[in-house]
C-alpha cells in the first residue's frame, strides 16, 4: 500500500487579529487568521466570555461578508430620483459639506427638524450621546421595532429581561422553558446552555407555534396559537397559586408582593403603593405587626395583613393577585381553546415547574447578608428557568405577556437564584434608576438630557405645552406612554404625514427602512419618493449610513459609507448593550484587523468628524477644534462621569491600571488587544446570585461604577406607574389623556398582568396567523446576502401546516395568493407538519429587491423571494370611529408584527412573486460568477 | 481497483448527537471555511452571487419532518459528511488510487493530484458525501481535517475538526471509535449510538446518537398530586396564606 505523504502540519497563519463578531448582535470573540495581510479564517476565542470558542455559520462565514462584492466604496450624492439608485460618487469632505449646510441652520433654528434614528446600532451610548449634543429630542434605535415589550416589562417588573440582560443558570437549571423563541436572540449562547442541560438529561420545553431550530430539540413542544401566551402563562400562575406552589418566603423578603395598596375607589390615590414620607414602600412586618418601610433590618413583610389608616383600607400587592389570578377566568379550561392547547396539558406543565421548582430544590453553600442585614448560610435554588423574546413580544399584548411571564418566574421564587434566571451585570437595575426620556430643547444648544428612558406617570410623558407629542415617533405619549426604545417604524409615516410635525432631514443608520425593516414596504417607498404640490419631496432630506448596497441606499440623497466589521473600531459598553455574564461583567472592542481598501469611514468615526464641522458641544474643544480624531480617540478619552469611561477595562489608578472606575489611560485599546479583544471582572462567589439584594453584589457594583450607591429594590409584581397612568385615564391629575384613550389606557394598562385579545378589527375573513423568522444561519446578519450563507437559505416558501394545504387542495411548489386588510402577495408554498395548524409562516428577509445587495436580478432572493411585510401595515385597519390606531402595543409602542392575520387562496403560478417592483440600480455593480476563495499559496 | 487496508491502528471519526443539534449549520460554514484555504483545492462556489448558487461543501446539514404515529410531527436536523467506512466502496471503486484509507487512522482520504475526477468514488458512496468541485474538476471530501488534528501549530486543545471545534450546541464529538475506552466509545455505548444505513454493509466508522423520546410529559394524572388545590374555595386562600407564613 503507497500512501501519499502529506503535510500533517501546515502552517495555519501567519498572525491571529482576535477581535468581535458583528454577523449578528451576540457579540461573540473572534480569532481572524491572517495570511499575507488578508483575511483567511475566522474561528471562536475560546477565551470569550459570550461564546467560549463556538462560532455559528455566520461567524465562519464573516469572510464572505468582509470580502462581499455589496460593500459601497464611496460617499455618495444622489443623481437620479430618489429611489432609482442612481448617484455619484464625491469625497468625504463633499459629503461633511453637504450634510452641515443641512444641519447647521436645522440645529440654530429647531433641532426637531432633525430625526436621527440608528437601528441596529451598537453604539447607541456614543450615537445617542451625538443626538443629545445636536439637541434634537429625535433620537431612537431600533427597539421599538424589535423587542422593546420584553426590554421594558422586564425593567419595569425586575431590573432586567432576557438576553443582554440576564440568562438561565445553565450549570444548575434542571427545566427550561423557552417562549417564542424559535431561532433567534441570542444566538450562540442558547446553544451552548441547550446542549450543556440536554447533556445532564434536564427538559427542555419549547412553546412556539413553530417547530423548528430550538424548539425542534425541546423535549416537549407546545404549538401555541399565536398571541395568546400570556393567557397561558397566566392559567399557569392560576394552578400554582392554587395550589399554593409559590416561594412564600421570596415573594414576602423580595418582591412587593407584601407592599400595602390604597383600597379606597374614591382615593386619589386608589391603587398606589401605601410610601412613607422618604417615598419608601410600606408594609406590615410580621414580627411586630406594625406598619414599617420594606427595608428595614430584621424585618419579616407579611403578604396577609391589612392596615387601615384615616379611614382608608390597604391591602398588600398578594391580596390583588390572589382576587385576580385565583378567577376561574384563569382556570386551564377556560384559556385551552383559546391558546390552542388542552387543559390537562396546561396543568400538567405546571404541576412540573411546581414539581422541579419545589422538590427539586437545591443548595449552595454560599453565606450572604442581605440588604436587610439578615445572614443566609445558604443559597436555595429554584432550579426553573425561562427564556423568551421576540415571539412573545412583537404582540399588541407583548408587553403584559411578557409581564405575566416574569411574575411566574417570581412567583417560583426562579429569579437570580441557583438553578433559575440571573441578571448579568449592570443589570439588575430597577426602572427608577434609569433616566427618564428627556424633550427638552434650546436651537442652538444640546438636548436637557438624555432621549430615552423610563416613566414613571404622567408626569413624564415626552408632551409639548399643548400636548402634543414632543417626538415625531410620538413615543411616551399616551398613544403608547411607555415606549423605552422609541418608535422606530412610525418615523418615516409621521414625517410624510406632517404629524405631529414636518421634519427637514432624515438621517438613518443600520436600517432597511425601504426593505424588510419596515411594515408597510410598499407605502414606505411611496413616503420616502412622495413629492408635495412645489414638486420637492415631502421629507425633504435624507442621509444614511451603511456598509453595504442595501436596498435603503437608492432612497437616500447623502450616502455615507461604513467600513466592514473587520475594519473598524468599536466598543462594546457598559454604558450601552455589553456582554456580561451572569458571574462577571464584560466589555469588549472591535479593532481595524485591516485596513478598509475602500474610501470608507466607520460611521462612528463620520460622526466625529461631522460633530466636530457642526461644532457640537463635546465634539470641539475650547478653541473649537475637533476634540476626537476618530471613534477610537472617543473610546480612550471620553468619560461620561469622572473615572467612567466607554470601556472599563484598564482604567488609570493612581499607582496602576485598574478596573471599573478610573482615569484615562491612552494605551487602553492597546490593553484588550493584547487581551485578545475584551475584559473581564469575575464577580466573587457569594456575590453573585440573589444580586438585587446581596449586599456584596451591590458594594462590588458600586466599586466598578455600575452604580454610584448600593441599590436594593423590591421586584414589581405590581407596577405602580401603570395604574398611575390608570389614574389619569379615570380622571385623576392634571395631565389628561384625550377622551379617546381614555378607556383604552383603563383597559390595558393593569398594574397586574392581564392578557386581551390582539385580534384586530377590520379582520374578518382573515383567520390564519402569519409569522415570520429568521433561519438560526442568518438571524441578526443584516449584512449582505452572504455567498455561503444564501446557499444554504436562499428560497423562502411560504410554509403552511397540513391541515390548511389539504383544504386548499396545495402541494410543495404550488403558489398561494395570501391577503391581509391592507395588501396582497402572490408566493411558493411547501407544507410543513410540525406547524400550528392555524398558523403559516416564512423566513423573514431572503426575499430581496432586484438590483440590492450586488446580486442577480434573477436571484432566487429575487423572483421567489417574498417579504411578509407587504401586508402588515403601520396602521390597523379602519374601525368605524373614523381614526387610524396604530398596529403597535398600546402601552410600549412595540410593532405587533406578529398579530398579522390572512387569508390563503391557491393561485395560477405567476412568473416571478409578487408584488413585483422594478430592479434598482446599483452602486455597486454586480458580484463575480465565481468564488474559490484561498488567500494563502 | 484500489485497496483498503486490512485493519488500520486507530479509527478516527465522529459521533454526531440528533438530540441536540438544533440545525445551525455551524459545521457546514466553519468546514467550507476551514477546507476553503486548507487540504488541496479550495471549495470554489459557482455563480455565488446569481440565480443557481451551488458550491462544494463537504459536510451538508439536512432536515427531515418526522410524523410519529402517535403525537406531534417533528423536524429532526441531520448533519452528514464522509462516514469513514472500515468498507469504503469508494476507496475500492477508484481506477487510479487516488482514494484511500489511512493504516494509521482509518480517514478516507483523496490524493488531488492522482484524482482524475472521473466520479465513480462518488457513486458508489451510498450516502452521497463526495463532492465533485466544478473549479478544481477534483473530488473533494471531509478529511476530518487530517490537516487540523495532528498539526503542531495548533494548541493541543484545537486539534479536532472544524467542525468539532464551532459547534455551539455541542453536538459533534471526536475521536477513536476503534478504543472502546475512548469517550466516544463511551458516549456511544451509553446512548445507544447507530450506524447510518448498516445495511449498506460499509461499517462507518461515524456514528449517531439517536433524538430522546419527545413528547413525553407525564399525563397529568400521573403530576396531579403537584397542584393539588389548598383550599376548596377560593375565599379559603388567605387563611391558608396566614397559616403557611406561620410554618416559614
Amino acid at each position: 500500500m503507497n500512501q501519499p505523504v502529506i503535510d500533517l502540519s501546515p502552517k495555519v497563519s501567519d498572525e491571529i487579529r482576535k477581535t468581535t463578531c458583528y454577523m449578528c448582535a451576540c457579540r461573540c470573540g473572534i480569532d481572524v487568521h491572517l495570511k499575507d495581510g488578508k483575511v483567511a479564517y475566522i474561528e471562536g476565542n475560546r477565551d470569550h466570555p459570550v461564546n467560549q470558542g463556538v462560532l455559528c455559520a455566520k461567524g465562519s462565514a464573516g469572510i464572505m461578508q468582509h470580502n462581499a462584492p455589496s460593500r459601497l466604496k464611496s460617499p455618495l450624492k444622489r443623481t437620479g430620483p430618489r429611489g432609482s439608485g442612481e448617484f455619484e460618487e464625491i469625497s468625504w469632505d463633499e459629503a461633511y459639506q453637504i450634510a452641515a449646510d443641512w444641519l447647521e441652520p436645522i440645529r440654530r433654528e429647531n433641532p426637531e427638524k432633525l430625526a436621527f434614528f440608528t437601528g441596529r446600532d451598537q453604539s447607541q451610548s456614543f450615537t445617542s450621546f451625538w443626538a443629545q449634543a445636536f439637541g434634537t429630542p429625535n433620537y431612537a434605535a431600533h427597539g421599538g421595532f424589535c423587542s422593546v415589550n420584553m426590554a421594558a416589562a422586564g425593567i419595569y417588573t425586575m431590573g432586567g429581561a432576557f438576553w443582554e440582560f440576564g440568562q438561565p443558570d445553565w450549570d444548575h437549571t434542571k427545566l427550561f422553558m423557552l417562549f417564542g423563541v424559535a431561532e433567534d436572540h441570542d444566538s450562540n449562547p442558547i446553544k451552548m446552555g441547550i446542549g450543556k442541560i440536554k447533556g445532564r438529561g434536564a427538559r427542555v420545553i419549547g412553546v412556539n407555534p413553530i417547530r423548528t431550530g430550538y424548539n425542534a430539540v425541546a423535549d416537549d413542544w407546545v404549538g401555541i396559537t399565536p398571541g395568546t401566551d400570556g393567557l397561558f402563562i397566566l392559567a399557569m400562575v392560576h394552578c400554582l397559586m392554587k395550589a399554593g406552589k409559590i416561594d412564600l418566603n421570596y415573594l414576602a423578603q423580595y418582591t412587593d408582593a407584601p407592599v400595602l395598596l390604597n383600597c379606597d375607589e374614591k382615593s386619589p390615590d386608589f391603587g398606589l403603593y401605601l410610601r412613607d414620607e422618604n417615598g419608601k414602600q410600606l408594609v406590615i412586618d410580621r414580627e411586630t405587626g406594625k406598619l414599617t418601610p420594606f427595608d428595614q433590618p430584621g424585618v419579616r413583610p407579611d403578604l396577609s395583613a391589612t392596615h387601615r389608616a384615616k379611614g382608608v383600607t390597604h391591602r398588600p400587592v398578594f391580596h390583588q393577585m390572589a382576587d385576580m389570578y385565583l378567577s376561574d377566568e384563569y382556570a386551564p379550561e377556560a384559556v385551552a381553546d383559546r391558546c390552542g392547547i388542552p387543559a390537562d396539558r396546561i396543568r400538567a406543565i405546571a404541576a412540573e415547574l411546581a414539581r422541579v421548582a419545589f422538590d427539586e430544590a437545591i443548595e449552595l453553600n454560599h453565606a450572604w447578608t442581605d440588604f436587610r442585614g439578615e445572614k443566609h448560610t445558604k443559597m436555595t435554588g429554584r432550579p426553573v428557568s425561562f427564556h423568551a423574546m421576540r415571539g412573545i413580544s412583537a404582540h399588541a399584548n407583548g408587553f403584559q405577556t411578557c409581564r405575566a411571564l416574569h411574575v411566574l418566574q417570581i412567583i417560583l421564587g426562579t429569579v437570580e437564584v441557583p438553578g433559575g434566571f440571573r441578571f448579568k451585570p449592570p443589570y439588575p437595575k430597577p426602572a427608577t434608576a434609569h433616566p427618564k426620556p428627556h424633550v427638552g430643547m434650546t436651537p442652538g444648544a444640546p438636548l436637557n438630557g438624555p432621549h430615552l428612558g423610563f416613566v414613571h406617570g404622567p408626569d413624564d410623558l415626552a408632551l409639548k405645552d399643548d400636548g402634543t407629542p414632543a417626538r415625531i415617533d410620538k413615543a411616551f405619549t399616551w398613544e403608547n406612554p411607555m415606549s423605552s426604545h422609541g418608535l422606530m417604524h412610525m418615523v418615516i409615516s409621521n414625517a410624510h404625514a406632517g404629524d405631529p410635525y414636518k421634519i427637514d432631514t432624515l438621517f438613518m443608520y443600520m436600517a432597511n427602512m425601504s426593505w424588510n425593516s419596515s411594515m408597510n414596504t410598499g407605502g414606505v417607498m411611496e413616503m420616502l419618493t412622495d413629492k408635495d404640490e412645489n414638486g420637492d419631496y415631502v421629507i425633504p432630506r435624507i442621509i444614511y449610513s451603511d456598509a453595504y448596497s442595501s436596498e435603503m441606499v437608492a432612497y437616500a440623497d447623502l450616502i455615507l459609507p461604513d467600513t466592514t466589521y473587520l475594519e473598524r473600531h468599536d466598543c462594546i459598553s457598559l454604558l450601552d448593550r455589553p456582554i456580561c455574564e451572569a458571574d462577571a461583567a464584560a466589555d469588549a472592542i472591535r479593532w481595524p484587523v485591516v485596513e478598509p481598501d475602500r474610501n470608507v469611514k466607520g460611521f462612528q468615526s463620520a460622526l466625529c468628524d461631522l460633530g466636530a464641522k457642526l461644532g457640537l458641544p463635546g465634539f470641539v474643544n475650547d478653541d473649537g477644534s475637533q476634540k476626537y480624531a476618530d471613534y477610537a480617540d472617543y473610546i480612550i478619552n471620553h468619560e461620561r462621569r469622572p473615572g467612567i469611561g466607554p470601556l472599563a477595562g484598564w482604567r488609570m489608578g493612581e499607582n496602576e491600571l485598574q478596573s471599573g472606575r478610573g482615569g484615562v489611560n491612552a494605551a487602553q485599546i492597546d490593553n484588550y488587544i493584547e487581551n485578545g479583544g475584551f475584559f473581564v471582572e469575575h464577580i466573587p462567589d457569594g456575590a453573585n446570585y440573589y444580586k438585587p439584594w446581596n449586599k456584596a453584589y451591590q458594594d462590588w457594583a458600586v466599586g466598578m461604577g455600575l452604580y454610584d450607591s448600593p441599590q436594593p429594590y423590591l421586584f414589581s409584581l405590581y407596577v405602580e406607574p401603570m395604574r398611575k397612568f390608570q389614574l389619569a385615564a379615570e380622571g385623576h391629575g392634571m395631565r389628561q389623556p384625550p377622551e379617546h384613550l381614555r378607556q383604552r389606557i383603563k383597559d390595558t394598562m393593569s398594574p397586574l398582568p392581564i392578557w386581551y385579545e390582539t385580534d384586530q378589527e377590520g379582520n374578518e375573513g382573515y383567520t390564519v396567523n402569519a409569522l415570520t423568522q429568521r433561519p438560526m444561519a442568518m438571524y441578526h446578519s443584516w449584512g449582505s446576502q452572504n455567498a455561503w450563507l444564501r446557499q444554504l437559505h436562499g428560497r423562502n416558501p411560504l410554509y403552511l401546516p397540513t391541515k390548511l394545504m389539504r383544504e386548499h387542495e396545495l402541494t410543495d411548489g404550488d403558489w398561494a395568493r395570501v391577503s391581509s386588510p391592507h395588501g396582497e402577495i402572490t408566493v411558493p408554498v411547501m407544507e410543513m407538519a410540525a406547524l400550528n395548524e392555524n398558523t403559516v409562516w416564512t423566513w423573514n428577509a431572503i426575499g430581496k429587491r432586484k438590483g440590492a445587495w450586488a446580486l442577480d436580478k434573477d436571484a432566487p432572493e429575487a423572483t421567489k423571494g417574498f417579504l411578509l411585510n407587504h401586508l402588515i401595515h403601520e396602521l390597523l385597519p379602519p374601525k368605524k370611529d373614523g381614526m387610524r390606531w396604530a398596529n403597535s402595543d398600546p402601552i410600549t409602542g412595540q410593532a405587533a408584527w406578529f398579530d398579522l392575520k390572512v387569508k390563503i387562496e391557491k393561485a395560477v403560478a405567476p412568473k416571478e412573486s409578487r408584488p413585483e417592483y422594478p430592479p434598482i440600480k446599483s452602486p455597486v455593480g454586480q458580484g463575480p460568477d465565481h468564488l474559490a476563495w484561498k488567500v494563502g499559496k | 481497483m484500489t485497496t483498503l487496508p486490512n485493519a488500520t491502528d486507530k479509527k478516527l471519526g465522529l459521533v454526531i448527537d440528533l438530540d441536540t443539534c438544533v440545525g445551525c449549520h455551524a459545521c457546514v460554514i466553519s468546514c467550507k471555511g476551514w477546507n476553503t484555504e486548507n487540504y488541496g483545492a479550495p471549495l470554489s462556489d459557482q455563480d455565488p452571487y446569481g440565480a443557481n448558487p451551488s458550491g462544494t461543501f463537504l459536510n451538508r446539514v439536512h432536515s427531515y419532518e418526522v410524523q410519529p404515529a402517535q403525537g406531534e410531527a417533528q423536524l429532526i436536523h441531520f448533519p452528514k459528511s464522509c462516514l469513514h467506512c472500515e468498507d469504503a466502496p469508494c476507496v475500492t471503486v477508484c481506477p487510479t488510487g487516488a482514494s484511500y484509507k489511512r493504516v494509521e487512522d482509518g480517514i478516507v482520504l483523496v490524493n488531488e493530484s492522482d484524482c482524475i475526477g472521473c466520479g465513480l468514488c462518488a457513486w458508489a458512496c451510498p450516502y452521497g458525501a463526495r463532492e465533485m468541485d466544478a473549479e478544481e474538476k477534483v473530488m473533494k471530501k471531509c478529511t476530518l481535517c487530517v490537516d487540523r488534528i495532528y498539526n503542531d501549530n495548533l494548541p493541543e486543545v484545537d486539534r479536532v475538526p472544524s467542525c468539532v471545534r464551532t459547534c455551539p450546541a455541542g453536538a459533534r464529538h471526536f475521536g477513536d471509535l476503534g478504543d472502546p475506552d475512548s469517550a466516544v466509545s463511551k458516549l456511544v455505548a451509553e446512548r445507544g449510538g447507530v450506524d447510518l444505513m448498516p445495511e449498506q454493509g460499509t461499517k462507518p466508522v461515524n456514528k449517531y446518537l439517536p433524538p430522546r423520546p419527545k413528547d413525553a410529559l407525564p399525563e397529568f394524572d400521573v403530576l396531579a398530586p403537584f397542584l393539588e388545590p389548598v383550599v376548596e374555595e377560593p375565599k379559603g386562600f388567605l387563611g391558608w396564606l396566614d397559616k403557611a407564613l406561620e410554618k416559614i
